[in-house]
C-alpha cells in the first residue's frame, strides 16, 4: 500500500479508537475530579455497557424490532442500567468507607472481580456480536499526481465503514454535549462546586453525597455508552474491559486527572498514535509507547498536561 | 469446581447421631488401617469407575471450543458406558476449568492425579496449554491425551506421557492442503495467522510446504490472539498478493473475518481459511456474505453431507447437532465440528488401549501408554466418525483424512478431501525409546 492511503486508513482506525477512548476517559476523569476517587472498576463498567447492549438488542428483536430500533433502544437503555448499577454501588460501598482514596481502589478492585465474574456467570464466556443499525463500506478516494495532472482513484484496501464514520461523530457530539452541561447547566455547577470544595458545597446546602452517587453514576454511564458503540465493531465479551481501563488510566494520566479538556487531547493523542504506530509498526510497540508516554508524564509533569497542580 | 457425569448422590437428608457418627468414624480408622489389603481387593473385583480427568476450557478465550469439547466427551463417555463401559468398569468424566491458562492447566493435572484419582487426562486443545501442560504430566507420570492439533506432540518437545491420538497436527494438515492452494487458487500467498504456539505451526511449516508445491510466501502477518480489532494489520497485505491464508483464534474471530471483508470490499483476493477462523461462529453473521466462494479447512465437516454415513449422523445425534452443525437445542449456538470429534476418537481409544492392557488401576498407566504406542490403523466407525486414521506410536500423533470446503450459499460443502496417506511425514523424534 502507498503511503499517503496507508497514513489515512491509519488516522482513521486511530479515530475510532481515539473517540470511544474519549468517552470512556471522560467518565473515569469526571469521577476522579469531582469525587477524588479512583474507580478501577471502570473498565468493567464499559464491559458491562457492551454486554447490556446484546442483552437490550436479543430482547429487543423478540420483540420483533429493527436493527436500528434495537440499537437506539440499546444506547438509551444500557447506560441508564450501568449508571443505576454504579450509583447503587456508590451508595452501598463507596459512601460507608467515607471515600478514602486508599480504600475506595480496593473496594473498586473487588468491584471488578465481582462485576467480571457474574457477567461470566450471567452471560457467558462467549463473544457476542450486535448487529449495526447501518454498516456500509465507503471506499475512499486518494488523490495523487499521475500523468494527467492532479488525478483522483480509489485505492486498494482505503475504506471505512459508515459505522465507523458514525462512532467519531457520536462522540464528539456527546462530548460536546457533556461540555455543555457541565459548564452551563445548574447540575454541573453543582458538580463544578462539589469538585472545588465538598465541605463549602455542603455548607452552602448541596446534597454532597447525593451529588457524588449521580457524578458515580454518570461516569460508569459513559463508559458504557463507549462500550455500546464499540459493540457493533467488536463483539461483547467479559474480558474487555481489562485493555479498556488500562488505556484510559493512560489517556486519563496523560491528560491531567479530572481535567476533561486534557483527557479528550490526551484521548485523541492516544488513539491516533496508537492506530498510526500499530499500522506501520506493530501493535505492541503502540502499547510501549503508550506506557513510556505516562511514566515520562508522570516524571516530569505529574500533574499531567492539562492538570493543576495542588495548592 | 468438580462435577461429575455419574450421579451417584443418594437423595434425601442423612441425620447423623453422636453414636453414628463415632461408629462411622471407627469404621474409617478400621479402612485405613487395612488400606494396602483393602485397596488391593477393590482393584481386583474392578468396580470403582474408570476416572477421566477432562481440563475444560470453560472460561477464557478458548471457551466455545471447551462448551463443546464437554458436549461431545459426554456424549462419547455415554456411548461407552451404553456398551459396558472399559474393562467392565463405567467411565467418569471429572471436568475441570483450566480457565485456557498454561499454569492453571498444570495445576489442574495435579488436582486429577493426587485429588480426584483420575486414571488419565485429557482433553486440552489450546498449544500454549498443553505446552505448558504437558511437562507436568510427564512428572506426575499421568497420561495425558490431548485434542490439540498443535505440532508439539510429533515435533519431539513433550513427553511419553502426551499423546495425540485424536486428531492430526497442524504439519500434516498444511501439507495436506498446500498443493490444493497453488494449483486451484494461486501461487503467491500471504498468511495471516495468531502470535503464538498454534500460529508459529502455521508459519513454519507452510512456506516450505507452498514452495514445495511450487508457490511462494509474499506476506507474513503475526496477530496477537487478544486483539480486538484488526484492520490495522491489512495494509501490510502486499498488493501482488493472489491467495490469502488466514488462521486465527479468540473471542474476536468473527471482528477478524468482518473486517476483513471491509478491507477488500469488492476487490478480493483468493481466500483460503482454517476453520479456526469460524469455529463456533454462524456462517450467515452480517457481513460475512463475502465470503460465498472461499475455501476453508475442515478436520471433519461442519455441515451433514449428502453422502454421510451412518456412523457420523450416529455421532451428530449423539452429540446434539442439526444439519448446520449447530445445537438443536439453539441453532445459533454453532458447534466446533472441525476439532471436537477429537474428543469422541480419543475416548475410543483410551478405551481399546485400557482394553489391551488389561487396564486395572493407575499401576498400569505404564501399560496403557505401551498399547496405544503399538496401535496403527484405526479404521473409520462409529469410534472413528472423522475418518480412517493412522496413529505412528513413535511420535504419538494420529494421521487422518482432511477436507477442504467451499463456502456456498452461506454453507460448507466439502469440494476434497485428502486421505491420510498423503498427510505423512517423516518422523521427528521416537518417544518410545525414552523412559517412563
Amino acid at each position: 500500500m502507498e503511503f499517503g492511503p496507508y497514513l489515512m486508513l491509519a488516522m482513521l482506525e486511530g479515530a475510532v479508537l481515539a473517540a470511544v477512548l474519549a468517552l470512556m476517559a471522560s467518565g473515569l476523569s469526571l469521577v476522579f475530579g469531582v469525587m477524588r476517587v479512583v474507580n478501577v472498576a471502570h473498565g468493567e463498567f464499559y464491559m458491562l455497557g457492551a454486554v447490556m447492549a446484546w442483552v437490550v438488542t436479543q430482547f429487543m428483536m423478540g420483540l420483533g424490532g429493527g436493527p436500528a430500533v434495537n440499537f437506539i433502544a440499546a444506547a438509551v437503555l444500557a447506560p441508564l442500567i450501568v449508571g443505576s448499577i454504579a450509583a447503587a454501588a456508590d451508595v452501598v460501598i463507596l459512601k460507608r468507607l467515607n471515600y478514602d482514596p486508599e480504600r475506595v481502589i480496593v473496594a473498586t478492585i473487588g468491584l471488578l472481580y465481582i462485576i467480571q465474574q457474574a457477567a461470566l456467570m450471567g452471560y457467558g464466556p462467549d463473544a457476542k456480536p450486535v448487529v449495526a443499525p447501518f454498516n456500509e463500506r465507503i471506499a475512499l478516494p486518494w488523490v495523487a499526481w499521475g500523468e494527467n495532472g492532479l488525478e483522483m482513484y480509489y485505492p486498494w484496501g482505503l475504506s471505512t465503514t459508515s459505522y465507523k464514520l458514525f462512532v467519531i461523530v457520536a462522540a464528539v457530539v456527546i462530548l460536546a454535549g457533556l461540555r455543555l452541561f457541565m459548564t452551563r447547566s445548574r447540575a454541573g455547577l453543582v458538580m463544578r462546586a462539589t469538585q472545588l470544595d465538598g465541605e463549602m458545597a455542603t455548607a452552602f446546602g448541596i446534597p454532597v453525597e447525593r451529588v457524588y452517587a449521580i457524578v458515580f453514576g454518570a461516569g460508569a454511564a459513559l463508559a458504557a455508552l463507549a462500550g455500546v458503540l464499540i459493540v457493533p465493531i467488536q463483539q461483547a465479551h467479559y474480558l474487555m474491559g481489562g485493555d479498556a481501563l488500562l488505556l484510559s488510566f493512560i489517556v486519563v494520566i496523560i491528560g491531567g486527572l479530572g481535567s476533561l479538556a486534557g483527557t479528550v487531547v490526551a484521548a485523541v493523542l492516544i488513539g491516533m498514535s496508537d492506530g498510526i504506530i500499530s499500522v506501520f509498526f506493530t501493535p505492541t510497540l503502540a502499547k510501549i509507547i503508550a506506557t513510556l508516554a505516562v511514566a515520562l508524564v508522570l516524571v516530569f509533569r505529574p500533574q499531567g498536561l492539562f492538570g493543576v497542580k495542588n495548592r | 469446581m468438580t462435577e461429575t457425569t455419574s450421579k451417584t448422590k443418594t437423595s434425601g437428608l442423612i441425620q447423623p447421631t453422636r453414636r453414628g457418627a463415632l461408629k462411622t468414624l471407627a469404621m474409617g480408622a478400621g479402612a485405613a488401617a487395612t488400606m494396602p489389603l483393602w485397596a488391593r481387593y477393590t482393584s481386583a473385583q474392578s468396580a470403582e469407575p474408570i476416572r477421566i480427568g477432562f481440563g475444560k476450557h470453560a472460561t477464557g478465550i478458548g471457551a466455545a471450543y471447551g462448551r463443546w469439547y464437554e458436549r461431545t466427551s459426554v456424549a462419547a463417555i455415554e456411548k461407552i458406558n451404553g456398551e459396558g463401559g472399559i474393562n467392565g468398569r463405567p467411565v467418569e468424566l471429572v471436568t475441570e476449568d483450566d480457565g485456557t491458562d498454561p499454569r492453571r492447566a498444570a495445576e489442574v493435572l495435579e488436582k486429577f492425579a493426587n485429588q480426584s484419582n483420575c486414571d488419565v487426562a485429557f482433553g486440552t486443545l489450546f498449544s500454549h496449554v498443553v505446552v505448558g501442560a504437558a511437562p507436568r504430566a510427564g512428572e506426575l507420570k499421568l497420561p495425558y491425551f490431548v485434542c490439540s492439533e498443535g505440532h508439539h506432540v510429533a515435533s519431539g518437545m513433550l513427553n511419553r506421557w502426551t499423546m495425540q491420538p485424536g486428531i492430526t497436527d497442524v504439519k500434516s494438515q498444511i501439507s495436506a492442503m498446500a498443493p490444493f492452494i497453488t494449483d486451484v487458487l494461486g501461487k503467491k500467498v500471504t498468511m495471516i495467522y495468531p502470535d503464538y504456539a498454534f500460529g508459529y505451526d502455521h508459519r513454519d511449516n507452510l512456506a516450505p510446504a507452498i514452495e514445495a508445491a511450487g508457490g511462494e510466501i509474499v506476506g507474513s502477518i503475526a496477530i496477537p490472539p487478544t486483539e480486538t480489532s484488526f484492520t490495522k494489520y491489512f495494509p501490510q497485505i502486499p498488493r501482488d498478493t493472489e491467495v490469502i491464508y488466514h488462521v486465527m483464534i479468540g473471542p474476536a474471530v468473527l471482528t477478524f473475518v468482518k473486517e476483513m471483508g471491509e478491507f477488500f470490499g469488492p476487490s478480493r483476493p483468493e481466500i483460503f481459511g482454517f476453520i479456526d477462523s469460524l469455529e463456533a461462529t454462524d456462517l450467515t453473521s452480517p457481513g460475512l456474505e463475502f465470503l460465498d466462494g472461499t475455501y476453508f479447512w475442515e478436520g471433519m465437516p461442519r455441515y451433514l453431507q449428502d453422502d454421510a454415513p451412518d456412523y457420523v449422523t450416529a455421532y451428530r445425534d449423539a452429540v446434539g447437532l442439526d444439519a448446520n452443525g449447530a445445537s438443536v437445542s439453539d441453532p445459533s449456538d454453532v458447534s466446533t465440528s472441525a476439532h471436537m470429534f477429537s474428543c469422541w476418537e480419543t475416548l475410543h481409544v483410551i478405551k481399546a488401549g485400557m482394553e489391551a492392557a488389561g487396564y486395572q488401576s493407575t499401576e498400569d498407566r505404564q501399560a496403557l501408554i505401551e498399547a496405544v504406542e503399538a496401535m496403527t490403523l484405526m479404521e473409520a466407525g462409529p469410534a472413528h466418525p472423522g475418518g480412517t486414521k493412522m496413529f505412528n506410536g513413535k511420535t504419538h500423533q494420529v494421521f487422518g483424512p482432511q477436507y477442504i470446503s467451499k463456502v456456498e450459499g452461506g454453507k460448507l460443502v466439502v469440494q476434497k478431501t485428502v486421505d491420510y496417506e498423503e498427510t505423512m511425514y517423516p518422523d521427528e523424534v521416537d518417544y518410545t525409546s525414552m523412559s517412563f
